[in-house]
């Protein structure tokens, strides 16, 4: 992992210093996604020629797409430019190397860490100079009891050099091909670690595989890609991401996120995630379920400038069922833009889509959702239901559903509410003794209720805690 | 014995050229007694409960509201409280300040609030006002050195704040359980969300048990009794009769009706009429009320006016 940095770090000494200087914003290096970079990047990882391949097929796939530029009521998108891309990874590596010490984080990101309470030992670890001692040690213990099983959880870059054949079948190929869009084509040409899980036919995890502070400690994980494999009726519960803002050096974040639901299995993906503001999150999460096989989407989004994400099922087999939970936060000056995709193409299949989202203080939230019924999935059903709450009257939520229904006997259920946080509610919680803030922020924990349900509790109190620091405006 | 008065209150909606309301009420409530507030429709009796609370929808635009409190009412303040602190001016506070300070109120339309137990509400408001109720005693130098103290971190995110006298889960639940049997409410009451689904009645009754909890020095109940059968009025009407014998709360009870008088019998029974209190007198009052309507009260106050 240190040959990458340390070639990286050679290669751009003017990128370096260029960062250092101008800190986190307007940073102008040497543009252009080229070939060669692809090539330094896949040989610094010591990967296969295929994936090289691979690599560089997405690559030319992104050069060729245009932006998406012409959805109604998108988030803009004119500040990221496809030309600079490159030089926004290194500073990553730079970072990395140069925060040993506490005391280099930026401001904003260490008062977010003191708000929401996180000892010492932690913040190390956030840091990123205990995490990978301090993830390994959890991480091992777990892997020693799965391992029995057969199960496999370990880095992406690891899953390519020590599960090649799983990887290769799977990998970008049949479920989020390149293709796709712009932004997962660009995945593809320089995606960097995330997490491979396996899970073997009839196997159950009853605990759920976790990857929490993982991705600060292995870098790059702001192209990190998961790839989760669960066979005929296995059963696994992954679940992603920290609840501490990511140090973002640059602003782009586009993850890959591929899921394989085997006959009869169940996957329940859940990620709390909260990017800094001056990131644009743009990534594509797609799950492939076969019959009877039942797949869930839980998530928590937060902060960004801009995110676009719509974590889509395919509902391939009879009877296969599909379960989305997503709650959207926007602020002053943020822009999210997220839904779910649903593709019912087979009979007997159902899909359910909760989506809570939260506006203040000028933000803009969209629920922007597909459920296409497909001819020939009779009997199917789905389940719309999407809530938007608002501070105020500067703030705005949108809710674009849109539904293609190709088979007439189906059962299809839509509805919206939007409603602004009521004044009677606010004096009520006010008359029992909660201020203005603490009141506002029960209403808020009790909207977003059905989502920290579904998350085991450390999560849940931590969604809890970053929505109430949002609230606030004091995250940075 | 803390002592609510109201000198010559007039509000008005909160909005340019909002409707004059309240019109120069007064008014002196004790703990420990029960006052019944009447009047026909639109007479000020709910504005009069919620300005006393502080809801922003109402503009004072003259008189007072003091709160005036005695050694009992500050025995849970670990120091002498002085003089200046015993007197509080409630037009200077905000509403949670003022349910600090021990004022209640009892809603008509309680607000339903989706995905918040009543469990959680609960302690979390009986601690929100412990917490406020210290700072509002508190000496400002001692505070200023708190708040330094407390500019850190010391717990983890997985523990979360615990601070020091707020009560704690399991203390809390007993008593929750406690408070539920007086009001003869069924167990699973403590788990469904604040109000959301709750029938009138079990509203009303949800109402009373806040206040059981939170041990207020004046509750203002505002048309508790509407909308009850004749067992849900009983069990309320024991929680109100219990809140004063109990707690020593202090009732203002703003009804239409005689019907609960029958349970809970006032001390003091008041007529409001066009916004101001146009009669007051014992309990007798307001059986002539029943009988007779409101038509000549308002006689009278024409006839001095």
């Amino acid at each position: 992992m240190s040959s990458d940095q340390d070639h990286l770090k050679e290669t751009d000494t003017e990128a370096r210093f260029e960062f250092k200087k101008e800190e986190r914003s307007s940073f102008q290096a040497e543009k252009g996604l080229t070939e060669e970079t692809i090539r330094v990047i896949s040989e610094d990882k010591g990967e296969p020629e295929w994936m090289l391949k691979r690599r560089l097929r997405a690559l030319e796939q992104f050069q060729k797409m245009p932006m998406p530029t012409d959805w109604p009521g998108q988030p803009d998108l004119s500040e990221v430019d496809v030309n600079e891309i490159i030089p926004y990874i290194r500073p990553d590596v730079e970072t990395r190397e140069s925060v040993d010490d506490w005391t280099d984080l930026p401001d904003d990101i260490k008062d977010t860490f003191d708000k929401l309470g996180i000892p010492e030992a932690e913040k190390n670890a956030l840091s990123g100079v205990g995490a990978q001692y301090e993830s390994e040690v959890v991480y091992q213990n777990m892997q020693e009891q799965w391992e029995e099983k057969g199960v496999i959880f370990c880095n992406m870059d690891e899953a390519v050099r020590e599960h090649e054949d799983l990887v290769r079948e799977h990998f970008m190929t049949k479920c989020v091909p390149p293709s796709d869009n712009k932004f997962a084509a660009l995945h593809g040409a320089i995606w960097s670690g995330g997490s491979f899980v396996y899970v073997p036919e009839d196997t159950v995890v009853e605990m759920p595989v976790q990857a929490y502070f993982r991705m600060n400690s292995e870098g790059m994980g702001q192209f990190e890609h998961t790839l989760i494999i669960a066979e005929e009726n296995s059963e696994v519960h992954y679940i992603e991401g920290c609840s501490a803002p990511k140090y973002s050096a640059f602003n782009l974040h586009s993850g890959g996120v591929e899921v394989f639901v085997g006959e009869g299995a169940h996957v329940q993906y859940s990620t709390v995630q909260n990017w800094s503001k001056n990131t644009y999150n743009l990534n594509t999460k797609r799950a492939l379920v076969e019959a009877d096989g039942r797949m869930e989407w839980i998530s928590g989004s937060m902060g960004s400038k801009a995110t676009m994400l719509y974590p889509a099922s395919i509902l391939k087999g009879r009877g296969a069922s599909d379960n989305h939970i997503t709650i959207a936060f926007a602020g002053e000056g943020q822009n999210i833009d997220t839904g779910a995709k649903v593709y019912h193409n087979a009979p007997n299949t159902k899909s359910t889509i909760e989506s809570k989202s939260i506006s203040k203080d000028g933000g803009r939230t969209n629920y922007r959702g597909l459920v296409h019924i497909a001819d020939g999935a009779a009997n199917s059903s789905t389940s719309v239901e999407c809530d938007a709450l608002m501070f105020d009257n500067e703030s705005t939520s949108d809710t674009m559903p849109y539904m293609e229904i190709n088979e007439s006997t189906v059962d299809v259920a839509h509805e919206a509410t939007v409603g602004k946080i009521g004044d009677e509610d606010v004096f009520y919680l006010q008359s029992r003794g909660l201020d203005d803030d603490d009141a506002k922020q029960m209403i808020v924990s009790g909207f977003i209720e059905p989502i920290t349900e579904e998350l085991p509790i450390e999560y849940a109190v931590e969604l809890n805690r970053l929505v109430e620091l949002e609230m606030e405006g004091s995250l940075g | 014995m803390a002592t609510l008065q109201i000198n010559n209150l007039h509000a008005k909606v909160a909005e340019e050229g909002g409707e004059t309301i309240l019109r120069g009420v007064d008014l002196e409530v004790k703990s420990g007694e029960i006052h019944a507030l009447m009047g026909p429709n639109g007479s000020g009796k709910s504005t009069t409960a919620k300005v006393i609370a502080g809801h922003p929808a109402y503009e004072v635009t003259d008189g007072e509201i003091t709160l005036v409190l005695d050694d009992e009412d500050v025995a849970d303040i670990d120091e002498d409280v002085p003089p200046e602190k015993r007197e509080w001016d409630l037009l200077d506070l905000e509403p949670n300040e003022r349910a600090a300070l021990g004022i209640f109120l009892g809603f008509q339309y309680p607000a339903e609030i989706e995905g918040v137990t009543m469990t959680n509400f609960l302690r979390q408001a009986l601690n929100a006002k412990a917490e406020e109720r210290e700072e509002l005693f508190e000496d400002e130098d001692e505070a200023e050195a708190e708040e330094e103290e407390d500019s850190g971190y010391d717990t983890s995110p997985m523990e979360g704040n615990v601070d020091d006298g707020e009560i704690g889960v399991a203390e809390f639940q007993q008593l929750l359980k406690e408070k539920m049997e007086l009001l003869d409410m069924d167990e699973k009451f403590a788990q469904r969300y604040l109000n959301a689904g709750f029938s009138g009645g079990e509203k009303k009754q949800n109402e009373v048990l806040q206040a059981a909890i939170l041990e207020p020095a004046i509750a203002v109940l505002d048309e508790i009794d509407s909308g009850l059968d004749i067992d849900r009025l009983q069990d309320v009407s024991e929680g109100i009769n219990a809140l004063r014998d109990e707690q020593g709360t202090g009732v203002l009870q703003i009804t239409h009706y005689q019907r609960i008088l029958d349970y809970v019998e006032p001390d003091h029974v008041h007529v409001m009429i066009d916004g101001e209190i146009a009669q007051s007198g014992g309990a007798d009052l307001a059986k002539k009320l029943e009988d007779e309507g409101y038509d000549w009260v308002r006689e009278q106050v024409y006839e001095t006016a």
